[in-house]
């Protein structure tokens, strides 16, 4: 069996694929000796992990994607109907950025829910009593209270995103869930200052051991097995929880991890300075796996 | 002036519209995903090749290709925004209260930290693509003013680093489909999430409330997206150096 054979078949289906394996030279280059080459280029086990290299990350289907999204966004939008219902928002500048934050969120729920069925797909569905909603049982009865469930979503917001934007590469939803996120961290940002905290990530922020914040995974996807989420009328699945890469705390101080490049330490390996721990962990935002997001122990546990 | 500075060509996410031709190719990727379900061969020494080193010392940058060019274009945008929280804080007299001179202490360190990083990664990834240092040209700001009336024709401190976050934010949207590594989006992403928190908390600091208004043609619930040449365009007016950027994530 020819190797390169195998390589161009699979161009005709995706014309992307060798980008995929870097360039043919580099995959070739990578196989070592002469006889070596010959060797691993018929052999399945050396197929096997070109392909898994190649295509990792890409088991969900976009509507899968958008699914997850979208029950994060009814999460959102439901929260803060709640919020608002609730009364205790102070009049003025307050309610009304909350009130700006719930039309964001509900954009984000239409949009999402119109590409799904443009897509071919089932959204997933909430109202105020059915589907996914926020469990009304955990709203505190304060405004301070309150407000900490408001960061705790748009900060996991911004992590959600984050943590599977590659999976849309190759496809035009990329950017449009990307100008999602950012919206999403100017949220998070306001929420963070309304609260008197830092309006980006601080090691001294005040929920930053908060559960929800710093849960580990634990017992699986809320209302799910582990990679088939059952929620609001339908189903999608999210990848499986990967053991061997739980995503860094947000405390994190080390980025860029590449291939056989191992990350670098911000504090002190990135140039003539050295910076803080506190500013190391605050210049990066980091990523969440689905299911770390969905888990009962984060967002997950606040689903009715 | 100031109404140049500010993206405004962001354009509609278009629902959906794009993706039918791409399902096949999803399906088939499934399929290729739940067959390779062995890891027994690590494939090292797999990094980009597609570099162009810019050799020449002439007074224009560019950006070459592919990731590599991605990231010397982050690069580019914050060494600008670095150069200009430097100098914010150096000022012996400073417009701003002095609530937010802390704040904009650590805005500074953060964009430092982008700059140092991004230098970082493509000198060990991409090895002699480096582009230049920029030569920061900032005379369309007033460094004295906390925010502009509305009769100044330069920027006030307040005004530029809202227009730097903005077009932050809006460059790094518009460049992620332009990546090739989903290594190199996802540091552009734990980045501009940051940019946009800074955005946000400037935008407060000028009108309370405005973290995430929209302005222009920007659409309801949706940040800016904006091309490299589009942002190069506005960051031009801030380097001496000519920025050419026709090339960036080809």
């Amino acid at each position: 069996m020819n190797f390169f054979n195998i390589i161009d078949l699979l161009a005709e289906a995706d014309p992307d694929v060798l980008d995929r394996f870097s360039s043919r030279r580099a995959v070739f280059n990578s196989l070592g000796t002469v006889a070596q080459r010959a060797a691993l280029a018929t052999s399945p086990l050396f197929l096997g992990a070109l392909f898994q290299k190649a295509y990792a990350g890409t088991a969900s289907v976009p509507t899968d994607i958008l699914n997850y999204a979208l029950t994060l966004e009814l999460l959102e939008a439901d929260f803060y109907r709640q919020f608002l219902a609730a009364g205790q928002i102070p009049a003025g500048a307050a309610r009304d950025a909350i009130t700006l934050i719930k039309t964001h969120e509900d954009a984000h729920v239409t949009y999402l829910h119109d590409a799904i069925i443009k897509m071919g797909g089932t959204p997933v569905a909430g109202s105020n009593t059915t589907g996914i909603r926020f469990n009304p049982n955990l709203l505190p009865a304060t405004y301070a209270d309150q407000l900490k469930y408001a960061q705790v979503l748009e900060d996991t917001g911004v992590r959600a995103y984050k943590g599977r934007a590659a999976e849309l590469i190759g496809t035009d939803l990329l950017t449009p869930v990307l100008q999602i996120h950012s919206i999403e961290a100017r949220h998070a940002a306001h929420i963070r200052t309304m609260r008197a905290q830092q309006p980006w990530v601080s090691l001294g922020d005040d929920l930053a051991t908060d559960p929800l914040y710093k849960a580990a995974y634990t017992s699986g996807v809320a209302s799910s097995t582990k990679t088939v989420v059952a929620l609001g009328g339908t189903t999608y699945g999210i990848p499986a929880y990967n053991p061997a890469q739980p995503s860094p705390p947000e405390s994190n101080q080390q980025q860029g991890a590449a291939g056989k490049n191992a990350a670098v330490l911000i504090t002190a390996g990135i140039g003539a300075t050295t910076y803080l721990p506190d500013d190391a962990a605050a210049a990066f935002d980091e990523p969440l796996q689905a299911a770390e997001v969905l888990d009962s122990s984060r967002a997950g546990g606040l689903l009715a | 002036m100031s109404d140049t500075l500010r993206p405004t060509d962001s354009q509609s996410p278009q629902p959906g519209q794009p993706l039918l031709a791409r399902i096949k190719r999803r399906s088939f990727f499934m399929y290729a995903g739940a067959t390779a379900g062995v890891t027994a061969l690590a494939l090292a020494g797999c990094s980009k090749d597609e570099t162009t080193p810019d050799t020449a010392a002439t007074s224009a940058v560019s950006f070459g290709t592919g990731d590599a060019s991605l990231l010397n274009y982050a690069y580019a945008l914050e060494q600008l925004e670095a150069a200009f929280y430097a100098k914010v804080v150096a000022l012996t007299t400073s417009p701003l209260l002095p609530a937010e001179i802390p704040y904009f202490a650590k805005v500074a360190i953060h964009e430092a930290i982008h700059r140092d990083f991004l230098r970082t990664a493509i000198n060990r990834d991409f090895s002699g693509t480096l582009i230049p240092d920029l030569t920061p040209k900032f005379d369309s700001i007033d460094f004295t003013k906390r925010v502009k009336a509305t009769t100044d024709t330069k920027l006030g401190i307040l005004d530029a680093a809202k227009a730097f976050e903005d077009l932050g934010v809006a460059a790094y949207n518009g460049a992620a489909k332009l990546f090739k590594s989903a290594v190199y989006l996802g540091i552009a992403g734990q980045i501009v999430s940051v940019e946009a928190r800074h955005a946000a908390y400037v935008r407060d600091l000028i009108t309370p409330g405005s973290f995430a208004t929209n302005e222009g043609t920007d659409v309801l619930g949706f940040d800016r997206q904006l091309a490299p040449t589009a942002v190069l365009a506005i960051a031009q007016t801030f380097v001496e150096q000519t920025l050419n950027g026709s090339t960036i994530g080809q």
